[in-house]
């Protein structure tokens, strides 16, 4: 060959033309390895390789792309990033300039996730038909958690702050890393075993994906799918879903919210319950009082107002010392709750209190009640004198001689004949 | 452990029969409150709202508080009270 026919490529040329090459026919493209050899310079700049079992690729990862990144690049790692193939003039070296970096492990797990859930949803685990009612008053609350974790510790603050008379029974389970799955599932199995269990809550605190991946393995689906108790999921914070979200009768957004909704039912009852107590006694003192009011009226009709002036004036006394009574007590009952609440006692010593001193009242108020009518007038020597037909006898025109006259005393009946009238108005 | 027997059934009868107690309560004061009952009635239905209450009352507190964890002796599992872990712990 002709020297002069010979195409003689300057140094620059050359690699330009390999640039060009490369950047036109390869481009922008995702590579997936295995990152070493880390270097992060002054500048900022991440210069590190990718590598598999035979081959290595170097990437140039610039300080102004890095603003995305979700994690922090360590030799070692199983990354992918995305970038332009391209040449670096100065060494002829080729390279990658990234500008995606993101962990290929996050993005395998992903992929785990999405295919589990298609795959149990296909099988209908996720119906909504499937789910179990939460109970309106559940007692006895089985944990399947860590017991060294941040979820317990949050389950039982809520506990301790709202007090009430639950029965919490703790499976610790391993929530992370090698064997956390099978034990959550033997966990769940367990408590289902056991009696008198109502309902469980299982989860734990927030995480990394990975840290919260037992509740995506399908063992611990499979075991909240099967368990007899409706399951509560609480795992992580209100944004992180997993497969056990999906599959459980109900998700909380978090272990401290899934201890809310078991404690929070048995508080609407008992606030419901108080109320209807104190509406229970207060429509009884409204009947008192429009008894009362009727006894004034009635007491000013004529037909009473001779005999019942007396009578008046005791059922005055008796008021007066049935409110004076009645105040003090309710002022002890009330200040005996007041002391009650104070020392933080529970709603039943209240009812129970309440109780007694309400049937102590009722049982007053019969015997008032029993002083006010008429058969205590009769006690006191009056009588009533009816027809045979059962007309009252007010005035002595009602009657005629022989009429057969039936006068009613305190104890027993007393049947006459009428000899002589007179009288009459 | 004094932990009886329960089967979910009962558990589900017991809520019912709770429902139920409160539900009764609701109307019998309901009907105290509209004041169209006698003497008798209203003592009738305020005797029989005061064992409502402490009824459900007690339901709603049957169960001890009680925190337990379960442990491994041996072959078997017992529950133990369980001690809260402190802050430090996450």
């Amino acid at each position: 060959m002709d020297a002069d026919q010979r195409k003689i490529y300057r140094v620059t040329e050359l690699t330009r033309r390999i640039k060009t090459l490369l950047e036109s026919d390869i481009g922008f493209v995702w590579v997936e390895g295995e990152l070493s050899n880390l270097r992060r310079p002054s500048s900022g700049h991440l210069y590190f390789t990718l590598k598999d079992d035979t081959s290595q690729v170097p990437l140039a990862f610039f300080k102004g792309k890095q603003r995305g990144l979700t994690f922090e690049p360590k030799d070692g790692l199983l990354v992918r990033a995305h970038g332009q193939v391209t040449v670096y003039e100065r060494s002829g070296q080729y390279q990658v300039i990234v500008d995606v970096l993101e962990e290929a492990g996050k993005g395998a797990l992903q992929e785990a996730f999405e295919r589990l859930k298609r795959k149990l949803a296909e099988e209908g685990l996720f119906d909504e038909a499937r789910k179990k009612p939460i109970p309106l008053l559940p007692q006895r609350v089985g944990i399947v958690t860590s017991p060294t974790g941040a979820a317990i510790r949050d389950i039982l603050n809520i506990l301790e702050r709202r007090f009430p008379n639950l029965h919490v029974l703790l499976a610790p389970v391993k929530v992370q890393g090698e064997g956390a799955a099978d034990s959550i599932a033997a966990a769940i199995d367990y408590l289902n075993e056991r009696a008198g269990m109502d309902v469980l809550i299982v989860g734990r605190g927030g995480g990394s994906l990975e840290d919260l991946w037992a509740f995506n393995e399908e063992v611990v689906a499979r075991a909240i799918a099967r368990s007899r108790l409706p399951v509560i999921s609480a795992v992580g914070h209100e944004i992180d879903f997993t497969i056990s979200d999906f599959v459980a009768d109900l998700r909380a957004p978090t272990p401290s919210a899934a201890a809310e909704l078991v404690v929070g039912q048995k508080e609407m009852f008992e606030e419901l319950l108080t109320q209807t107590a104190r509406r229970l006694e207060r429509s009884l003192q409204t009947f008192r009082l429009e008894l009362k009011n009727r006894f004034t009226a009635a007491s000013r009709s004529y037909a009473f107002r001779e005999p019942l002036n007396l009578l008046k004036q005791y059922g005055q006394r008796v008021e007066t010392s049935r409110v004076n009574l009645g105040h003090s007590l309710r002022g002890a009952l009330r200040e005996r709750q007041q002391r009650l609440d104070e020392s933080g006692l529970h709603l039943r010593h209240r009812v129970d209190l309440w109780h007694k001193a309400v049937a102590q009242d009722v049982r007053r108020l019969k015997s008032q009640l029993r002083a006010l009518s008429p058969k205590a007038v009769l006690e006191r020597g009056y009588s009533i004198t009816r027809l045979k037909d059962g007309t009252i006898i007010r005035t002595a025109g009602n009657v005629k001689k022989e009429d057969v006259l039936e006068t009613q005393v305190a104890k027993g009946v007393i049947e006459s004949v009428v000899s002589k009238t007179g009288g009459a108005t | 452990m004094t932990e009886k027997k329960e089967k979910p059934e009962k558990k589900e009868k017991d809520e019912q029969k709770f429902e139920e107690a409160l539900e009764r309560l609701e109307k019998i004061v309901r009907e105290m409150e509209e004041g169209s009952l006698s003497l008798e009635q209203m003592m009738a239905h305020f005797e029989e709202g005061s064992k409502l209450v402490k009824y459900c009352s007690d339901k709603l507190n049957e169960v001890e508080r009680r925190i337990e964890i379960l442990l491994k002796k041996g072959d078997e599992i017992v529950a133990e009270p369980f001690e809260p872990p402190g802050e430090e712990n996450t």
